[in-house]
Formats: structure tokens, C-alpha cells, sequence
């Protein structure tokens, strides 16, 4: 008997412990919608736009500051890095515990619009802001899903550049940056023979992975998702898009093959200090300066595309990447949130907040300027001409993190020596669409 | 050997309830009509005697409930569940699916049990490697560090190190040392050594494997050298002398008197070990994050990809209930064979 007690006793102690892995989680659910019990303070999450939370909160504080001493309401500041984002957002979402205001990637618009956490921006709402006309169409169309109300408003806009290092382009006899994927395979070579990686490559980064990987698959004429939402990943089309992108580094060799690893922004820092030539990423100015580069050191080009004048759908060479503003509906302080949101995305604020973070403002009177710098008109362009939204389903984020894995796998099997062919590109896109499940 | 006779005794509780039963504690005895009299004050002495260890328990007991039992109970009721993304909000409406999380976990041609059994495979090998190799390790160092010489605090200490640093810390610098490019273990076993023809890969492809068992035991083999250290010390040296008068050796005192007496300790200490390291989520979500490499996808970083990463609760919630209902089997099973051996070996 004594035994069967110690027995049960241990059994029981091991089940309880095993359970704390178990049940991760759990919360209550919630109906309550937003109210105004308390109109005196604000809690804002913010991304991390700059090159270190640190230096986000040197940003955003003095203009919080001059919210608090326009509307008299103090807005407590929290910057949360992009590895632990969409996990606070959930835990906020399921427990109704959460900020008043929030930044998300625009990408995870539609995902976070049908879990049902955030304010909808109906006209009414919209039109506390200004209304919808204030921000440029393309920017908009990465708010939500088609035809549903807003789930944020656009604040911060972003798309890809080619950066490149002049000193090494004129080094090795490059003329003039890369307009076409060919050309810039070559050019790469180029550096290499010179003594430099071609380009920087974050192949460890499943958001990076995925936007490529959909750029490129719009280049080629195909989508992710089918029009009535279904994945289609492992499309020819897609299989070519993701093949392209990891020959960067398996099969041309023009990118390092420590890349496949690189997950904290590596790629930017490899760049900045002059180990490779080139670099494809979203507003890098000021990254690129953090890590001492000098702004007359680096060029800024389109991203190539597949061909020299590509046309109608194929003519996309970035997304329309870039952050939204959102309202969490349990809010305690619904008007202030509004007033808080209605100030970031005034022009003003537009104009210094995405020159201090080096994009380009959502917002169509904050663009009427001469751009800034040559990154910016680049950005301009681009996200005028030849930006695509990545796709406004719910399942976007798995999206994002299947495929991201997806290439972050075939990255890693190159670095060791494997060979990345289309058929094995074709089964690890067609294992992450079948982890989509239904 | 302490060990087992502390718990034989925690029941004075028990013991004292018939005493304050016994004749002498019959306060309101005598009278006309003894017997509906006599049974109140008895009831109610009962209740304030026996009541008080229950009452002392409460607070424990709650707390218990609400931390332990309500999670898991709310785990269990998830996984009944089709909770995506659209129910995040409100639980409550998220409609039931019987077993069909159940079904799509254990479904081994599909590409969802297919990735889970490979994880649970690798999640085995790589607990059975990481138990073994701390315990080998642990009373290695145990015994060693058994006899008094100088220095031996500082060892002690170093050895405990580890364990003491918080886990996210030591983690993100083993994975800085573990880098491709400029990570201290390329540069020593290639830079500097010349070990391996090129720089190898520790943090994608197979070699990931090796780095997590590396790790994982370098961070909990000072607590199973914690543990055997306190047990060798209940061990009498005049065993030992009387031992070596007879002529034993170093490895025949190891056999026949160290690893006997430190059997109860390694019960517990294996079965403790053996959930840490299944569960383990800290060292590979460091170590590798969101996505683990295919060759260290273990099971407690493949469930968080089911549900948090894929928005699915539900089946993340059902492959933690099977993972619950393994550990149980195991742990079960475990305590039986041992705690029979334990018999059997005290008969003789």
C-alpha cells in the first residue's frame, strides 16, 4: 500500500510537471469592446523599425512627448522586436489583455483581421483619421481582406531596394547596377573574382525568405494562394521563384554559404562593412549607417526583374511591405487611441518618422516633397509602379512562416554540400503546403 | 538510503487522528442521557482535531488547482476543439471537433503525423543521449570530487556554473559560439586545429542534432552532479575503509558500495531528468528559434509550430495531451520496474 502511495504519488508529481509543457497558455475569452474608463493614458507597442529598440525609443519619445502635451494623455512606450511580435499580439488577442495601440507588419493584416482582436475601421472610424483618401492605394489595399473593414490604418510604407557598394561595383568593372536577375548573377560573379561575396543573403529569416519568395513568384506569373484562397505553393511558377532565389547561393554561388544561417540581420552587416557587394532589403539607410557606413559609399537600384521590360502582372519587383497602425477593441481608452493614431499618421509626424526610419510615407500629402535621398526616391518608384500587396487571405502569416521554413530548409541543404534541384525544391514547398492543412 | 526512509514518515497526521479518538479525549462523558450528548462535543472535537491539517492543506490545495489542474484540464478541453485563428478572441465559440485533432496527430500518412512521429522520434534519441550523458557525467564528477583536496569548492563551483547562468543567456552565447563565420567552435576546431577539411555548419543541417545534445547537457549535468554529491555524502566512509580492508579497489568500492547506495537517488534523479529534457523548450528555441533545422525538431518546438506559429490550438492542444498521456505510460512504467527492483533487491 505504502508503495502503490509513493507510486501514485511520483506518477502524479511527473504528470503535473509534464503538463506544464502541456498546457501552454489558456485564457478567458472575452466580449467586452473598447470604452473610455481611462482617458488619461495610452499603452502604444511599437515595432522595431530602427537599428536597436534603443534607438526606436530615441525616435518615438520626444513625439509622444509633444502628443502628451497637445491632448494631455501620457502614452507609455514599449518597443517589441519582430521574433516575439505576433506571439504578444496573440497572447493580447486570446486574454484581452493588451496595448491600446499597436504597430503590426501589414502583411499580417488579414490574419489578425479574422482572429477579431482589433478595431474595425469602418468609414466612421476612418473618417476620425481623415478618412481612407489621405493614404495612397497601394498602401490601403495591405490593410485587410477585400471588401471587410479595415483592421489597421497605414503609418510606416516599405519596399525592397538593391543596394550596392560602389567602390567594389567600379572595382570590378560594373557600369552600372543590375536591372535583370541575369545580370545581376553575373555581376555577382564579378565580385567574386574580385575577392567579395556577390550578395548577402538572410537565408535563416522566414519573413525575409517568404517576401522573395513571393516577388519572385509574381515575376514568373504566379501567386501563393489561388482566387478562392487555397494554396497553390508548389506550382511550377513558385517552384521556379524559389529555385531562383536559393541558386543565389547553391547553384550561381554568388552569396556566401555562412548566409544560410543569418537570421539577426547579418546580411545587412556583411554589406555595411564591405564583405559582399550587394544586398536586397526594405528601407536599410539607416541600418546601413549604424553599422558606419558612410551614405556616399552605397548606391540604391530597382530590384531586377526577369526581364528588361517585363510586362502587366510580371512587372513587380517588391511587395508593399510596411507597418499599420491598429486599435486593439478591448481599449480602455477608445477616443484617445483614435486622437493617438490620428497624430502618427498626420503629416507631419508622416514625414519625420519615416525619414528617421528611411521609408516612404503611406500617407499621399507627406510624398509631395522632393525625396530625400536617393533611397527614397527608389522606394517612391517602386511603390508607385511596380508593388504588389503579398496576399490578403487569413492564412497569410502561415504563409510566411511555412514557406519562409521552406526556403530557410533548402538554404541549409545547399550550405552543406547538397544539391537543390527543382524536385527537391518541389517537395519541400509541397510539405509546407500540406502543413496548411484545411 | 535517506532518501526513502523521509518518505515513510510524513504521515504523523494520519496517526494522530485515532489517538485524539482514544478514551482519555471524551471530555463530556457521564450524564443522564449519554448518548446523543456524548456524540455532538465527539463530532465536532473530530472535526477541530482532524480538520486542521485540511485546513492548513487548503490554501495548497487551491493553488494547486488553479496553477496545475485548471491548465490542464483547459489543455485537454482544447484539443476537443477547432480553435483557429478566428476563435482567438472567444474561446467559448470555437466549435467542437471530437477527435478530429486526435485523428489528424496519429494520421502517420499524412504529412501532419508524419512530422510528428520523426519529431517524437528524434525527440527519444535525443532524450535517451542527453539523460545518459548528464548522469555519466554527474557521477563522474560526483565521485571524483568525493575526497577532500584542495580546490575542490572552486571546482564544485565551476562545475555548478552552468546551471546557475539564466538559460536565455547561456543559450544565445552558445549559438553565437556555434555560428558559421565567426563563431568560436569553427575557429578552433577548424582556424585553429585543423580538425575539419572546412568550416562546418552547427546551427542548420545534422550537425544541429550534435549542438543541441551538447548543449542541452552542458546546462543540466551540474544538476544530476548536484543531486549525487549530496547523496554521496550520506554514505559512511568507515563502508568504504572496512572495504578496503578487505581488499576492494577503486572500481569494486565504485560497484559494490557507491552505485548501491546512490540507487534511490538515481530513481528519482533519471526520472526527473528524463521530463526535463523531453520537455525541454528554452535550449532549442534559443538555440535555433522559430523553426527548428529538421535534425533537432523536437517535440515540445514541433507542438509550439502547430499552434502558435499555425494558429491551430486545438491541434497543438491534442498533440500535447498525446505527448502528456506518453510521459504518464513512461513515467508509470518507470517507477513499477524500478520500484520492483528496489523490492527485490532489498529481499536478498
Amino acid at each position: 500500500m505504502r508503495r502503490f502511495r509513493k507510486t501514485a504519488a511520483a506518477a502524479l508529481t511527473a504528470g503535473l510537471t509534464a503538463v506544464l509543457a502541456a498546457g501552454c497558455g489558456g485564457g478567458t475569452s472575452t466580449n467586452s469592446e473598447g470604452s473610455n474608463d481611462n482617458p488619461k493614458e495610452l499603452t502604444y507597442w511599437a515595432t522595431n523599425q530602427g537599428s536597436s529598440i534603443q534607438q526606436d525609443k530615441k525616435v518615438l519619445t520626444p513625439e509622444l512627448k509633444k502628443f502628451q502635451k497637445r491632448t494631455g494623455i501620457k502614452v507609455k512606450l514599449e518597443v517589441i522586436p519582430w521574433s516575439s511580435l505576433l506571439d504578444r499580439i496573440l497572447a493580447a488577442t486570446s486574454s484581452g489583455q493588451g496595448p491600446d495601440v499597436l504597430n503590426i507588419g501589414n502583411t499580417w493584416s488579414s490574419s489578425l483581421q479574422k482572429g477579431g482582436g482589433l478595431l474595425r475601421w469602418d468609414r466612421r472610424t476612418l473618417a476620425r483619421v481623415g478618412g481612407e483618401k489621405r493614404f495612397t492605394p497601394s498602401a490601403m489595399a495591405a490593410t485587410g481582406a477585400k471588401g471587410k473593414p479595415p483592421a489597421a490604418v497605414p503609418l510606416y510604407g516599405l519596399t525592397y531596394g538593391l543596394y550596392y557598394n560602389k567602390k567594389q561595383f567600379k572595382d570590378a568593372g560594373i557600369g552600372q547596377p543590375p536591372r535583370t536577375w541575369d545580370e545581376l548573377v553575373a555581376d555577382g560573379k564579378k565580385l567574386n573574382k574580385h575577392g567579395h561575396t556577390g550578395i548577402a543573403v538572410e537565408g535563416g529569416n522566414l519573413q525575409e525568405n517568404a517576401h522573395h519568395a513571393f516577388i519572385l513568384g509574381k515575376q514568373h506569373g504566379a501567386d501563393f494562394f489561388d482566387s478562392s484562397g487555397k494554396p497553390t505553393f508548389d506550382r511550377p511558377a513558385n517552384v521556379k521563384a524559389v529555385k531562383q532565389y536559393v541558386d543565389l547561393l547553391a547553384n550561381d554561388e554568388i552569396a556566401a554559404k555562412g548566409d544560410a544561417e543569418y537570421a539577426q540581420n547579418q546580411s545587412v552587416r556583411d554589406f555595411a562593412t564591405g564583405k559582399a557587394g550587394m544586398l536586397l532589403w526594405q528601407a536599410a539607410r539607416t541600418s546601413l549607417l549604424a553599422h558606419g557606413m558612410k551614405s556616399g559609399e552605397y548606391g540604391v537600384a530597382r530590384v531586377p526583374f526577369q526581364t528588361a521590360h517585363p510586362l502587366g502582372g510580371r512587372r513587380v519587383n517588391t511587395m508593399v511591405g510596411g507597418i499599420n497602425i491598429a486599435v486593439f477593441k478591448n481599449t480602455d481608452n477608445h477616443d484617445g487611441a483614435l486622437k493617438f493614431v490620428k497624430f502618427m499618421t498626420s503629416v507631419k509626424e508622416q514625414k519625420l518618422l519615416n525619414n528617421a526610419y528611411g521609408g516612404v510615407s503611406p500617407v499621399l500629402k507627406a510624398q509631395q516633397d522632393p525625396p530625400r535621398s536617393p533611397d527614397e526616391a527608389v522606394q517612391r518608384e517602386a511603390m508607385a509602379e511596380s508593388a504588389a500587396p503579398l496576399p490578403q487571405v487569413p492564412d497569410e502569416s502561415q504563409f510566411e512562416n511555412l514557406v519562409g521554413t521552406a526556403v530557410k530548409n533548402l538554404f541549409a541543404d545547399a550550405a552543406a554540400g547538397k544539391k537543390v534541384t527543382t524536385a527537391s525544391v518541389r517537395r519541400e514547398l509541397s510539405k509546407a503546403q500540406q502543413q496548411m492543412g484545411k | 538510503m535517506s532518501a526513502t526512509t523521509g518518505t515513510h514518515r510524513p504521515c504523523p497526521y494520519g496517526r494522530s487522528a485515532p489517538d485524539a479518538r482514544a478514551p482519555g479525549a471524551d471530555p463530556g462523558g457521564g450524564g443522564e442521557r449519554p448518548q446523543p450528548v456524548r456524540t455532538r462535543p465527539r463530532f465536532a472535537e473530530r472535526l477541530r482535531r482532524g480538520g486542521v491539517p485540511y485546513l492548513l492543506l487548503f490554501p495548497a490545495l487551491v493553488l494547486e488547482l488553479l496553477i496545475h489542474i485548471a491548465p490542464m484540464v483547459i489543455g485537454v478541453v482544447m484539443s476537443f476543439k477547432q480553435l483557429v485563428q478566428q476563435y482567438i478572441r472567444d474561446w467559448g465559440a470555437a466549435p467542437w471537433s471530437g477527435l478530429d485533432n486526435f485523428r489528424v496527430a496519429v494520421d502517420f500518412d499524412a504529412p501532419v503525423g508524419q512530422a510528428l512521429l520523426r519529431s517524437f522520434g528524434i525527440t527519444c534519441a535525443f532524450t535517451v543521449l542527453a539523460v545518459a550523458l548528464n548522469w555519466l557525467l554527474g557521477v563522474t564528477a560526483a565521485i571524483l570530487m568525493q575526497d577532500r583536496f584542495r580546490g575542490r569548492g572552486v571546482l564544485r563551483a565551476l562545475f555548478l556554473t552552468p546551471y546557475a547562468l539564466p538559460v536565455y543567456t547561456a543559450v544565445i552565447t552558445w549559438s553565437f559560439m556555434l555560428q558559421h563565420d565567426n563563431g568560436l567552435v569553427n575557429h578552433v576546431l577548424h582556424d585553429q586545429l585543423g580538425l575539419t577539411g572546412s568550416r562546418s555548419f552547427w546551427l542548420v543541417g545534422g550537425n544541429s542534432f550534435v549542438s543541441l545534445v551538447v548543449v542541452s547537457v552542458w546546462r543540466t549535468w551540474p544538476f544530476a552532479f548536484l543531486m549525487l554529491t549530496a547523496a554521496l555524502q550520506n554514505i559512511p566512509q568507515d563502508v568504504y575503509e572496512a572495504a578496503q580492508v578487505d581488499g576492494a579497489g577503486v572500481w569494486g568500492r565504485i560497484r559494490h558500495i557507491t552505485l548501491p547506495a546512490l540507487r534511490p537517488v538515481n530513481q528519482v534523479l533519471v526520472l526527473v531528468l528524463f521530463l526535463w529534457t523531453f520537455n525541454d523548450f528554452n535550449v532549442p528555441y534559443v538555440l535555433f528559434g522559430k523553426s527548428a533545422p529538421e535534425a533537432a525538431d523536437l517535440i515540445s518546438i514541433h507542438i509550439y509550430q502547430s499552434s502558435f506559429v499555425t494558429w491551430n490550438f486545438g491541434s497543438g492542444s491534442a498533440m500535447s495531451v498525446l505527448l502528456l498521456l506518453f510521459l504518464l505510460v513512461v513515467t508509470a512504467g518507470y517507477l513499477l520496474v524500478t520500484g520492483r527492483g528496489g523490492r527485490r533487491e532489498a529481499d536478498v
